[in-house]
């Protein structure tokens, strides 16, 4: 029989924080959609206004400083993947990061020089 | 298409490439065995939406009228060179995580429909939801304990897929089996792209 802490802030009771308090009651991300996989890369721009920026925008914008992915920023985290997206369009709409499209947004569109390079890769692990 | 920032950092970045591949078939199939024998795995948190009214407990002002609940995952990472990554993500098994389908296969390189010769009823959703959106796919089958009990052919017949549809035998522990696995797919993607479009 676990404790009262542990029956009220285990995994299951979720985070202490829900996650979308982060994003300020935000599901939806503005401008434009990306992919799970599209790259991310911080611009190093000046931030303007450093009050329009929470932790977690930080942390995402640290981690960008090295072209990276959603999916790698989201992992590295710890927020759900909904979460991180969000954050991750404030970033853009603020000029602090570059979203790039993963090389193809429609299935066989990935060219044949790239699928060559993936094969060698592949045969080199 | 201009992307602003990427001017301003290394060369580099401008190349950087991310290819998703889907892993896909019944639960308990070894998927995640794959996964795991031939990359990194990562774990990942997604929401899955929630339609029941327990909205008054949350604050939800500004959020719409769905909530969320947590829903964990992982996927693989395989760096094949810099900036080069592939990233394998398992198709979630049970039907209420279908929503999860559609935005792991936009723009996929294609996928590996795991399959286990016991149970070979459970890929039949996979194979499906692939051939309706022409993501080109071939089917794995994973032997367990290197008993084959059918043949790739009995399989190809039992499943009703096309003679040229691959199907290569695979022990998802090995990371050497689920490197061929995946060289099997991408060849297939290959050949595939050469053919004049059909249909």
């Amino acid at each position: 029989m676990p404790s009262n802490d542990e029956r009220w802030l285990d995994a299951e009771a979720g985070p202490v924080v829900r996650p979308y308090a982060l994003t300020r009651g935000r599901t939806r991300h503005s401008g434009e959609a990306f992919d799970l996989v599209a790259t991310v890369l911080a611009t190093r721009a000046q931030v303007a206004d450093p009050n329009a920026l929470g932790p977690e925008h930080i942390s995402v914008l640290h981690l960008a400083h090295a072209p990276t992915t959603v999916v790698d920023i989201a992992s590295d985290v710890d927020l759900p993947l909904g979460v991180v997206r969000i954050l991750l369009a404030d970033l853009r709409e603020l000029g602090l990061v570059a979203i790039r499209a993963p090389v193809s947004t429609k299935a066989q569109q990935i060219d044949r020089n790239t699928l060559r390079e993936v094969l060698h890769g592949l045969r080199g692990l | 298409m201009a992307y602003g920032g990427y001017e301003q950092g290394s060369a580099a970045p401008q190349r950087h490439r991310a290819i998703k591949i889907l892993l896909a078939g019944g639960f308990g199939v070894g998927k995640t065995t794959l996964v795991g024998a031939v990359s990194e795995i990562r774990p990942l948190r997604t929401e899955e939406p929630l339609t029941e009214s327990s909205l008054q407990v949350d604050s939800t002002a500004g959020v719409e009228r769905k909530t969320t609940t947590t829903v964990a995952m992982d996927f693989g990472r395989i760096t094949l060179r810099q900036d080069l990554v592939l990233y394998l993500f398992g198709t979630p098994g049970q039907e209420r995580f279908w929503f999860m389908w559609d935005e792991l296969a936009l723009g996929a390189l294609g996928a590996v429909v795991l399959a286990d010769t016991r149970r070979l009823a459970d890929c039949f959703p996979a194979i499906d939801y692939f051939e309706r959106r022409e993501i080109p796919f071939i089917v794995a089958l994973n032997c367990f304990d290197g008993a084959r009990r059918y043949s790739a052919e009995d399989v190809r017949v039992a499943l009703d897929l096309d003679a040229g549809l691959p199907i290569v035998l695979c022990d998802a522990r090995s990371r050497e089996s689920a490197k061929e696995v995946l060289i099997a797919l991408v060849e297939h993607v290959l050949t595939v792209a050469d053919e004049p479009v059909s249909r």
